[in-house]
């Protein structure tokens, strides 16, 4: 896979290149529209398939374990407040106060301005970007509707960044991008990008949301996902779980087959994080399943796919009480959120 | 030509909904004279899972109703109980081998059992709450408020539909939701219980029925952990003792088996049984 020239490629110069030209309204349209279409029967068969999978026993165990692992513990509400976030986090370390052998969720992930009632509730277990711990998420750029001026959006993120975020959330222009003005989501995206950078000259993880519940069609998942990964996210994202439908499985499965196929062009590899919607464990499990088969069982690691969700861990809480005891738990012996 | 006839399969009532089992099992359910009647789903513990979880789900809404609501709802389902008198008496005839005079003085009696306990509804708070003496200037009211969710025994013996009636209708009426383990033998007129609850007025959920082995379902019930309380009135051939055993681990409310003639006599008991007592204070004036 290395063997292809665009891997010598710096990253920026990478998608010049593949675009053949400047990242114009015209070179974007002209290259994304050459992608060729989903069949989108076929993708919904391939989904259900995937889905019919039997997990049992040890396998479901090590399932539920990196489940847990995989995920963005969420709060996303207009009513939340420092004290919500510090229970947030405190749930986001210890999980099963029950178990002390459960494990970490990746990250805790919330609006900008809670970001640092979450870093500094985490204290010594922030991760900082790294794997020992939990990270930061913030979602930026005028969340969920992504309705704000460039500047708005961009001070969003430096804030959010400023303040201890490792990761970002950004939602893409999903009226730009169904107008055709693909330039201007990539110029946002690349400015975003750009606008997560720290005084010591790292880059924040950059997650592009494509709010697929408003793209209409697997097609326009499948471009926008080509779009964010030129433009340089190190994550496509379903959805911000404001819109109905959420992360679905034949979307993710889409999304994961572009990740698929940008690693092969360059050797790159990139994160998915379905988010919204996956409410139960066994739901959880068919996305595992998902990107075993698309990507294959290197991307079940926090870096390159997660969970964006808030009651699923609740769930899978349970289902884990039930290997563990032998009989079926309930709500309450799961915290509240 | 002889018709051929079409035999119904009857499934299991979950959450509102005629669900097959999760686990694709059926059963024969056969006459008294060991004929073939019908298949009936033979659920196992993910269907008890799910029609806890839908208890679970319904219990709000049911425990939230006024207690006039409540009655009115159960004495609806009596109408309706009324109205299939017919079905109810042919399936006990075959099902239990008694006479039609039988089945229906059964049927009847089942029909004003409900009604007896749907006029408890609004009642039975009034007889075990109380205004209780302080010595200070303020109310202290002890009300009864419903357990939660109840997992049920339905009585195995004869006198399928008066059993399963008996056991429900006292854990319903007080505002909780239950989930019932029908006769095994005699599953039909559970089934058909099920009928009338769907096209009555009870919302989904409040009652969930589930054929099946009681040896394999009531121990998974009587560990659940989101199972508030027990009924064994018709566990009596099973393992009791491990099933109160398991219970206890949870802390659940346990009735234990009955049998002979007066088994779940209707009794204000047997609607306690699954109540909690809320003791509130309140100043008897601010001025």
């Amino acid at each position: 896979m290395t063997s292809s020239p665009l891997a010598t490629y710096q990253p920026d110069q990478r998608a010049l290149a593949l675009i053949g030209g400047e990242a114009t309204d015209a070179n974007l349209r002209r290259y994304l529209h050459g992608i060729p279409g989903i069949d989108a029967v076929g993708l919904e068969a391939r989904a259900a398939d995937l889905g019919t999978r039997s997990i049992k026993t040890s396998s479901k165990r090590w399932a539920i374990d990196t489940i847990i692992g995989l995920i963005d513990l969420t709060t996303l509400e207009g009513a939340d407040t420092p004290g919500k976030v510090r229970s947030l986090v405190a749930k986001a370390l210890v999980p099963d106060a029950g178990d002390p052998g459960c494990p970490r969720v990746a990250a805790v992930c919330v609006y900008g301005d809670m970001v640092g009632s979450a870093v500094a509730a985490l204290g010594s277990a922030h991760a900082a970007g790294g794997t020992e711990g939990v990270n930061v998420a913030a979602v930026a750029t005028a969340f969920p509707s992504g309705r704000a001026s460039l500047a708005v959006k961009l001070a969003d993120v430096r804030d959010a960044v400023t303040a201890g975020a490792d990761e970002i959330d950004m939602v893409i222009d999903r009226g730009a991008f169904l107008a055709g003005r693909f330039g201007q989501v990539y110029d946002e995206i690349v400015a975003v990008k750009e606008a997560g950078r720290r005084a010591d000259g790292t880059l924040a993880h950059l997650k592009v949301i494509l709010e697929t519940g408003e793209l209409n069609t697997y097609d326009n998942v499948r471009r926008a996902s080509w779009l964010a990964i030129l433009a340089g996210g190190d994550f496509i994202k379903t959805s911000t779980g404001k819109v109905a439908p959420a992360a679905t499985l034949p979307v993710t499965l889409s999304m994961l087959e572009v990740v698929r196929d940008w690693h092969r062009l360059t050797g790159v590899r990139i994160g998915v994080k379905p988010a919204g919607g996956i409410r139960t464990s066994k739901d959880a499990i068919k996305y595992l399943v998902t990107v075993a088969e698309t990507v294959g069982e290197e991307w079940l690691s926090p870096h390159l796919f997660r969970f964006g969700a808030s009651s699923l861990l609740n769930d899978v809480l349970q289902q884990r009480q039930k290997m563990t005891t032998g009989h079926y738990s309930g709500p309450d012996y799961v915290t509240i959120d | 030509m002889k018709r051929l006839a079409i035999p119904k399969t009857y499934k299991l009532y979950i959450g509102g909904k005629f669900p097959r089992s999760e686990s694709g099992r059926v059963y024969e359910v056969l006459s008294h004279t060991g004929d073939f009647l019908a298949n009936a789903a033979k659920g196992s513990r993910k269907d008890a899972r799910d029609a806890v979880v839908a208890a679970r789900g319904a219990l709000g809404v049911w425990a939230g109703a006024t207690a006039y609501n409540r009655g009115q709802v159960l004495y609806r389902i009596a109408e309706l109980l009324e109205g299939r008198r017919a079905q109810f008496i042919a399936e006990i005839m075959s099902c239990e081998g008694v006479n039609a005079a039988g089945a229906g003085a059964q049927v009847d009696e089942a029909i004003d059992r409900w009604v007896w306990y749907a006029g408890w509804a609004d009642k039975y708070v009034q007889v075990a709450g109380n205004a209780n003496p302080v010595s200070g200037p303020f109310f202290n009211l002890s009300v009864p408020e419903p357990t939660g969710v109840v997992a049920i025994i339905a009585p195995q013996g004869d006198e399928s539909l008066l059993g399963l009636v008996s056991a429900i209708a006292p854990a319903v009426v007080a505002g909780n939701t239950v989930v019932v383990v029908a006769n095994e033998n005699a599953p039909l007129s559970a089934i058909s219980l099920a009928e009338v609850l769907a096209t009555s007025d009870v919302p989904g959920g409040v009652i969930n029925i589930v054929t099946g082995s009681p040896a394999e379902i009531a121990p998974w019930l009587a560990s659940h952990a989101d199972v508030n309380a027990l009924d064994l009135v018709g566990a009596g051939d099973l393992d009791w003792v491990e099933l109160q055993i398991s219970a206890a681990d949870t802390l659940k409310r346990v009735l234990p088996p009955e049998s002979g003639a007066d088994a779940a006599a209707p009794a204000l008991s047997r609607i306690l049984a699954f109540t909690e007592l809320k003791t509130i204070w309140h100043t008897k004036a601010i001025l």
